[in-house]
Order: C-alpha cells, then sequence, then structure tokens
C-alpha cells in the first residue's frame, strides 16, 4: 500500500500544473475574445 | 444613440462632426495614440478581418485589432490624435458604426471581481476533485477494510489539499460574512463562513487525533457549488449592467460651439455654457436646448413629442436637444442647463415616477432574508439538544449541528435564481435583447397591460408615401426634385419612384421646400405654404408639387406600421393582455393606427406628464404595465411604468429610463421578452420549490443526527446539480416568435 504515499502526490501535482496552465490562460486574455478566436483561424489573408 | 441616423432615414451629416472621435484618442506611455469604440454591425470573423485589414493598411496604424465577443475595436497609431476621425470614418466607410468610447468610464473594478472569483473557482474545483477521490477510498475501505494508518494518512492528503484551497477560495465568504456581522447583521454568508470553519477546524482536530470524523470533502464540495452560483450571478448582472454601459458610452454627445472670434470648437453637450452660440449643421441631432439665432429650417421632435410631422423653425423659436434638424444649417443660443427646459421637466417628472414607484425585491432576496436567521437558529439548537438534553459529547453533537448547517446551505436557492437569469439574459441578447436591470425579468413576468407609444415604437418614425393621385410624369419629376433633399418626406418621395431620374439645378429654402427654375416659370416642391396653398387644419404628414399653370398636386405621407406590428398586437391579445396606445401625435394619425392595429383603447395628444399619470393610474388600479416607448415624452411614463422597454433608435434619456432595449426593426421583441420572462419565472418557482422540498426533508434527518456532514454535502450538490439542469432547459426552448 505504500504506493499510493507516491501516487498521490505525483496526481497532485499533476493536477497542480493544470490549474496553473489555466491561470496563465486566464491572465494572458485567452478568454477575452472566445468568438473571435474560432472565426479568426477561418482568415489567413492577414 | 446607437442607430437613430439609420432608422431615421439615412442623413449624411449625421455622422460625428469633425474633431469628435480625436476627443477620445489617449496617448500611451510609448508615445503611441489609442482609441477605443464600440462597432455596430458586427456578425462574423469576416466583418472582423475586413475592419483590421482596412486599418491595417494605414500607413500610421500601429494595431488594430477587434473583438468579436464584445464588438470592441482597440486601434493604436503614431501621429496626429485628429487621424482618430480619419480611422473611423475608414471603419464608417465599410459599412459599421463605430462609436469612441473612454474606457475609463467603464467600470474595471467588476472585470477584477469576476475574474478573482473565477480564480477561486477553479480553485475550488480543483481540491474538490482530488478530495473526493480520497473520500471514495476511505468509504470503500469502511466496507472492504482499511487498516487505520492508511486511513489517516488519507485524511492527512485531504486535509493537505483542502485546508489551503479553502483558506483561498472561501475568501469571498468570510469578507461578506464579516462585513455582515461586523455592521450587527445576518446574511447569507454568515451561516457558510461558520458552517466551513467549524467542518474544517473539526476536520482537522479529528485528523491530529487519527479518529472518524473528518470531513474535508463536504467543506470544499460547498464551498466549489457556492461559488459556482455566486460566478453566475456576478455574470448575470454583469451583463446587464455592460449593456447599460453601452448605452452610456454611445451617449456621450459632442456640439460644435462657435466663439466669440468666429472659431468653432467641439464641446460636450453637458459643458456647453448658457448663452454659447451653437452650430447645428443640416441631418445632425440638437445637443442642447436652445433657441433659435439664425437659420430657418425643419426639425424633426419625434422622439421629443411624438409628433411625426417635421415642424419649422425661424429665429427666436425654441427647439431641443434631440431632435433633428433636417434643413439648413441653424446657429442656436443655448438656454440655461437645469433651467426651465423641457428636458429638465422630463427629467424632474421621471425622478418623481421613479420615487413612487416601490423599490421592487428580488424574489431571492425576499426568501434570503428569512432563511439565514432560521438556519442559525436551526443548528444551534441542534447542538444544544444534543449536547444538554441528549447528553452526548460536544464532538458528536457539532457534527450534528455542521450537518445542518451544511445540508441547509443555500446552494440550490443560491443557484434557483442566477442560473435561470444567466441562461435568460443570454437567450434574449442573441435575439438582439438587452435586459439592463436585474429585476426586470422578475416583473415582466407578472406583466398583465402593454402599453405602446405609436411614432418610432409601433412605427418605424420613417414616413412612407401613400395615396398615389398623381400620374407617373408628375410623381417622376418630384422624385427628380425630391432627391436633392435629405428631408425625410424628400426622401421618402424619391424612394417612391426609385427610376426617376435626378434632376439638376434645384435649390432649396431651408425648413420650405425645393425650386426649380425652368423655361415656363418656376416649379415648387415643398410645404403648404411653399406652394401658397391654403391652410388646413389636421394635414399630416404632407409635399405638394406646384407647376405653372397646372393645380397643385398633394403627396400624402404616413408612417408606417413596423412590419410585424399588427401580428405581434394580436399575439399579446391572445396571451391575455390588455393592449393600450398612448401618443402624442394628433388624433387622426393616431386614431388611423390604432384602427389598422386593431387597438380599441387608444388616446392621442397626451403630454408626457398624463402618459406617466396614466401609468400610475394604471398601477394604482393593481394593473401591471409594460411600457413600451421611445420618445422622450416617454421617459417619464417609462419610469412609472412596472417594467418597460425601448426600440435601441429611442432616445438617450429613454433608453436609461427603460429596463430593457431591443434592436432591429421587428416588434417581435415585446412577445419574446415576455414569454422568456414567464418561462423564466414558471423555472424559478420550480427550482425554488424543489429547494425547499429537499430542505424540508433534509433538515429533519440532519437535526435527529442520521446525516453525517459528508452525506450532507452530496445531497446538497446533487440538488444544485438537479437546479442547474432544470435551468438549462430555458436554453432549449424555442423561440415564442419568428
Amino acid at each position: 500500500m505504500e504506493i499510493i504515499a507516491y501516487l498521490i502526490p505525483v496526481a497532485i501535482f499533476l493536477g497542480v500544473l493544470a490549474l496553473a496552465a489555466f491561470f496563465w490562460a486566464l491572465k494572458d486574455g485567452q478568454y477575452d475574445d472566445p468568438d473571435g478566436a474560432a472565426e479568426r483561424i477561418l482568415h489567413d489573408d492577414d | 444613440m446607437m442607430d437613430g441616423g439609420a432608422l431615421l432615414a439615412p442623413h449624411p451629416a449625421a455622422a460625428a462632426p469633425a474633431g469628435e472621435a480625436a476627443c477620445f484618442a489617449r496617448r500611451e506611455a510609448d508615445g503611441a495614440l489609442a482609441l477605443d469604440a464600440l462597432v455596430e454591425g458586427i456578425h462574423c470573423g469576416g466583418c472582423v478581418a475586413k475592419i483590421e485589414r482596412a486599418l491595417g493598411q494605414h500607413p500610421a496604424v500601429i494595431s488594430a485589432r477587434v473583438n468579436l465577443s464584445t464588438r470592441r475595436l482597440a486601434v493604436r497609431w503614431r501621429g496626429a490624435d485628429a487621424l482618430a476621425d480619419a480611422l473611423v470614418a475608414k471603419v464608417a466607410a465599410l459599412g459599421f458604426k463605430a462609436v469612441p468610447f473612454d474606457p475609463m468610464r467603464l467600470a474595471r473594478a467588476d472585470r477584477a471581481a469576476e475574474s478573482d472569483l473565477l480564480r477561486a473557482l477553479a480553485v475550488a474545483g480543483f481540491a474538490a476533485a482530488n478530495v473526493m477521490l480520497m473520500s471514495l477510498a476511505i468509504w470503500a475501505g469502511r466496507v472492504e477494510g482499511m487498516d487505520p494508518a492508511t486511513r489517516a494518512m488519507l485524511h492527512w492528503f485531504s486535509g493537505l489539499i483542502a485546508l489551503p484551497a479553502l483558506i483561498y477560495a472561501a475568501r469571498p465568504f468570510a469578507r461578506s460574512a464579516w462585513r455582515a456581522l461586523r455592521a450587527g447583521a445576518l446574511n447569507m454568508d454568515v451561516p457558510i463562513a461558520v458552517g466551513v470553519t467549524l467542518t474544517a477546524g473539526m476536520s482537522l482536530h479529528e485528523t491530529i487525533k487519527s479518529a472518524d470524523h473528518a470531513y474535508f470533502d463536504s467543506a470544499i464540495t460547498l464551498v466549489f457549488f457556492l461559488l459556482l452560483g455566486r460566478y453566475l450571478d456576478l455574470r448575470a448582472r454583469g451583463q446587464a449592467r455592460s449593456a447599460a454601459e453601452r448605452l452610456l458610452a454611445l451617449g456621450v454627445r459632442t456640439v460644435t460651439v462657435i466663439g466669440a472670434d468666429g472659431t468653432a470648437a467641439t464641446v460636450a453637450a453637458e459643458r456647453v455654457a448658457p448663452g454659447s452660440i451653437v452650430l447645428v449643421a443640416p441631418g445632425e441631432r440638437i445637443g442642447v436646448d436652445g433657441t433659435v439665432a439664425d437659420g430657418r429650417s425643419s426639425v424633426d421632435a419625434s422622439l421629443i413629442t411624438g409628433e411625426s410631422v417635421p415642424a419649422s423653425v425661424k429665429p427666436g423659436d425654441t427647439v431641443y436637444a434631440g431632435a433633428v434638424n433636417l434643413g439648413g444649417p441653424l446657429r442656436l443660443k443655448s438656454l440655461a442647463a437645469g433651467a426651465d427646459t423641457l428636458l429638465a421637466e422630463i427629467v424632474r417628472l421621471m425622478e418623481a415616477a421613479e420615487q413612487r414607484k416601490s423599490r421592487y425585491i428580488a424574489l431571492a432576496d425576499r426568501v434570503s432574508r428569512l432563511y439565514a436567521p432560521v438556519v442559525h437558529l436551526m443548528a444551534l439548537l441542534t447542538f444544544a439538544g444534543w449536547w444538554l438534553l441528549a447528553g452526548v459529547s460536544w464532538e458528536s453533537a457539532l457534527v450534528n449541528a455542521i450537518a445542518v448547517l451544511i445540508v441547509t446551505c443555500p446552494c440550490a436557492l443560491g443557484l434557483a435564481v442566477p442560473a435561470v437569469q444567466v441562461i435568460a439574459t443570454g437567450r434574449l441578447m442573441r435575439r438582439g435583447i438587452l435586459l439592463k436591470s436585474g429585476t426586470a425579468l422578475e416583473r415582466l413576468a407578472t406583466v398583465d397591460t402593454v402599453v405602446f407609444d405609436k411614432t418610432g415604437t409601433l412605427t418605424l418614425g420613417r414616413p412612407q408615401l401613400v395615396a398615389l393621385g398623381a400620374d407617373r410624369g408628375s410623381l417622376a419629376l418630384a422624385a427628380g426634385i425630391a432627391g436633392n433633399s435629405t428631408h425625410p418626406l424628400a426622401r421618402a418621395l424619391a424612394r417612391a419612384a426609385p427610376e426617376a431620374r435626378l434632376i439638376a439645378g434645384v435649390r432649396e429654402e431651408p425648413g420650405a421646400g425645393l425650386s426649380l427654375a425652368t423655361a415656363e416659370g418656376e416649379i415648387r416642391l415643398g410645404s403648404r405654404a411653399w406652394c401658397s396653398v391654403d391652410d388646413a387644419p389636421d394635414a399630416g404628414m404632407e409635399m405638394w408639387l406646384t407647376r405653372p399653370g397646372q393645380a397643385p398636386l398633394r403627396f400624402a405621407f404616413d408612417d408606417t406600421a413596423r412590419p410585424d406590428a399588427a401580428a405581434v398586437i394580436g399575439a399579446l391579445k391572445r396571451r391575455g393582455l390588455a393592449v393600450k396606445l398612448i401618443s402624442g401625435d394628433r388624433r387622426p394619425a393616431v386614431a388611423a393606427m390604432a384602427e389598422a392595429l386593431g387597438i380599441a383603447d387608444w388616446q392621442a395628444e397626451v403630454r408626457p406628464a398624463e402618459k406617466a399619470a396614466i401609468l400610475g393610474r394604471i398601477a394604482a388600479a393593481g394593473g401591471k404595465a409594460l411600457m413600451v416607448g421611445d420618445g422622450l415624452n416617454d421617459a417619464p411614463a417609462l419610469a412609472a411604468a412596472h417594467v418597460s422597454l425601448s426600440p435601441a433608435s429611442a432616445a438617450d434619456i429613454s433608453q436609461t429610463a427603460a429596463d430593457a432595449v431591443f434592436q432591429g426593426a421587428e416588434l417581435g421583441a415585446v412577445v419574446e421578452l415576455l414569454e422568456t420572462a414567464r418561462a423564466a419565472r414558471r423555472l424559478v418557482r420550480q427550482n425554488i420549490a424543489a429547494a425547499i422540498a429537499y430542505n424540508l426533508i433534509a433538515v429533519p434527518v440532519a437535526v435527529l443526527g442520521f446525516l453525517t456532514p459528508f452525506i450532507a454535502a452530496i445531497a446538497m450538490s446533487s440538488s444544485s446539480l438537479g437546479v442547474v439542469g432544470n435551468a438549462l432547459r430555458l436554453a432549449r426552448r424555442k423561440s415564442a416568435w419568428k
């Protein structure tokens, strides 16, 4: 059963990474214009 | 004004006077200039690309970016700030209306609060998911026989995740609860803060003792669901507020003031000193109340008085802000602000009406006012009862009290209203209806009478030629002459004969009519007086054509109803609503409109104060009236009504007074709004009933000690999910109109 003593911290660490990624995205303005970003990819002429 | 120009026939000179956009250009730290503008008419990525490419081609522009979600344009350039006008004109040339605004005017604080809440929500969600995994292991362990050391370790892990997350994520509740307690009051956040603190503290105590009663999972799930409700609520209110902000930002108006030395300067309308000379270009909306010092013209005052026939003005006449100058340039001597002007009178009436209107208290607030004290009392009684009467240990008594606090936690109640509001607001916004007030939906659902204004509300405020008494040749001649003018009647005439060729050499006498010199003599097109025809009362909207040696010819115009007006009135009647028409316009015009649309209950020539008084009488008789109006003369009535709606073409002050604003030419928005409000009310009631029923079952169970805080948290969570799921049904509903 000792294995969970390692597995749980590893799992939590991975979760924290995802949380940090979300915070970065929020701060970076990735959610400022969700509609525009979806459409922009279709117009590649600029 | 959002698109008043578009609805009141295109006025070529209605674009901002030179220098208006430049007022909003800001110099940034690196020396570049920046301008923010709201852009009307963007629908897709194609529009965005078009605007960005056009602006990017300008050599001075550093960057141009359009946000499709907020319809905002941010452009930066190097050089003179006067370039701002050229850039706005460039956007206008593409067919979009860009309205510059000052981003400082739009509140930033709430945006910060929203992202703070979102961050807390993310942390709570992450912690809740991880703690729940361990709780499942502990639960499974109870059945399978987990050794106490492993269970203690899992408790420690849960605590290590949950405690920091709780400290971070529960701050919004702790702050609010602390504020309430310091003010000597109770609010919904007090039981939440107390419950969470007690649960976390006791769980830590139990974990240190390697005992059984650790409920980190309950505390963190509770906080997660509460934050979700809080976030949705903020979003709903944010949407309502940003709609109001949009209107405010668009309402900023500037006027051209002529100085003593003859130089022209652009000044914000509210800063014009009394007695200043203000120049109003043809087609421009008048920005200040004033008397005409020089110039003759006709003004369209339909937004102010509801009168659909343009009025002629000459030096000495008083004109009011909001009217559109249709003829030649006018110089106005501005009147003292707050003096005995029409606007001041209307603002006074509006304030009086708003004071009379009892402050509506949202259903959720009424419920929660009762809720918090009852919950506290119940938890306290549970603790005292178990500890003192039943004689169990204080830990067990506390566990039962905590279970009561958690199971009654106002999650479902807190989500019941905001979840429905967010979905209803979003649904209406997609159909071009902006809700400005948070309680508008609840008030709309109780409406039993719909009161309409005529000009600009039931009608488009755009005259059309009727009664074609003229032969083709005369019509072509008249249309050819009329094509030279921007007067709405002349434009209507030109529209009626699109094949007519434009005639050169036409001279316009502002406020009177057009004339064309020919070999046989002068041909005149214009008002009755201009064409020397005898005066007649109640002639309505008309133009006369006189030719040498021929009898004068009359063209009559009518302000046509919105295309779906009759169908909407019918639909409202079928839903059992009383429909009234109250207009400031002349009797014959109102009578004809009422007849055409099938409205039996109508009143004409009603002054603004009377309109408000009529709505006051409806309210006194117990009626709940929805007022739909656009004019300045409707503003007091909009404020006096139980709930009110304005088209986006309405006067600024009316849009401010109204609870909701609809865009577009279709009146179907009224039906859609009422239907959505009723559906939302049904869902809110179902949700609150479900939440109360759940509490009625869960609370006695918790008080009697049959519920551990963990099961209480599960029960609370599932009731919250049920409430949100029920609210989502509103998004899937078919539209009531179209």
